[in-house]
């Protein structure tokens, strides 16, 4: 039992030093192709976090909709915007120092608060283990009216998508 | 808890200064559609995390990352629909090329 979860551990911080990798590689690679190749990595890899925490569903709706729908969508876009000796231009402004050294500014300040605050842990959340009839009955319950919003945006984004990229004559 | 809270948090931290980054950096529309959706995970990874060890209804935190999810989802069908008719009316994807109303 204790080499069980001695073994889980070391997998999540493998699986965390994993999606930081491909992540670093993901807003770096100069090819957009292999930048989307590694973000599916990266999607893949936090689904195992979400699995790793018992959010089973949410874990299945990630690879579902993120691995499955979104990269194909950007994988497309990629491939119909390809331009002819894309790899002479130059893929990042100028202003990747500024960036860098605003972002370890932001990661610092924001470092030492996680780490001052002390986190409440109740034993009712480690206790518990979402199912997904809970989540149904939780949307069908408290969250009926932002459930009927998302399903009126998703319409929304679904129309606007197909007029927007829609060839006018 | 397997691991502690704090670490989850630093990953999840981390994972979002580096899509900033990307946002910050990148020239391509269509990367910079990347690095927010990489943004977004690093959010909903700070939901799960805390819907397993603070929260006191634990199922919100689940709830609040599928409506993550669901908006994530439009983002990338309305964005990637404006990079195409925009790469239709001008012929480029580069965040500095398009400047029509730029004076």
């Amino acid at each position: 039992m204790d080499m069980l979860s001695l073994i889980i551990k070391f997998g999540i911080y493998g699986t965390m030093a994993l999606a930081l990798i491909a992540a670093i590689a993901v807003v770096t690679l100069r090819n957009l192709f292999h930048s989307a190749l590694c973000l599916a990595a990266v999607l893949i890899a936090t689904a195992m976090i979400y699995a790793a925490f018992h959010a089973d569903f949410l874990a299945a709706a990630q690879i579902l909709l993120y691995v499955g729908a979104v990269m194909t969508l950007i994988i497309f876009a990629i491939m119909l915007t390809e331009q002819l000796g894309s790899k002479t231009i130059r893929q990042t402004n100028r202003q990747n120092l500024a960036a860098l050294a605003g972002l370890l500014v932001f990661v610092v300040i924001l470092g030492r608060v996680i780490f001052k605050t002390p986190w409440p842990v109740t034993e009712k959340a480690l206790a518990s283990k979402v199912t997904v009839m809970e989540l149904g009955k939780a949307f069908m319950g408290p969250y009926v009216f932002p459930f009927e919003v998302i399903s009126i945006i998703l319409i929304a984004a679904l129309l606007g998508a197909v007029v927007i990229a829609k060839k006018d004559r | 808890m397997i691991i502690p809270l704090a670490h989850i948090l630093i990953f999840s931290l981390l994972l979002f200064a580096t899509g900033l980054y990307g946002v910050l950096v990148r020239r391509n529309i269509i990367g910079i559609l990347i690095s927010i959706e990489l943004m977004l995970n690093a959010a909903n990874i700070n939901l799960i995390a805390f819907s397993k060890s603070t929260s006191l209804s634990p199922e919100t935190g689940q709830i609040f990352a599928i409506f993550v999810l669901a908006i994530a989802a439009t983002t990338a069908a309305v964005g990637l629909a404006i990079v195409l008719a925009l790469y239709r009316v001008r012929k480029t994807v580069y965040t500095d090329e398009v400047h029509l109303l730029k004076w």
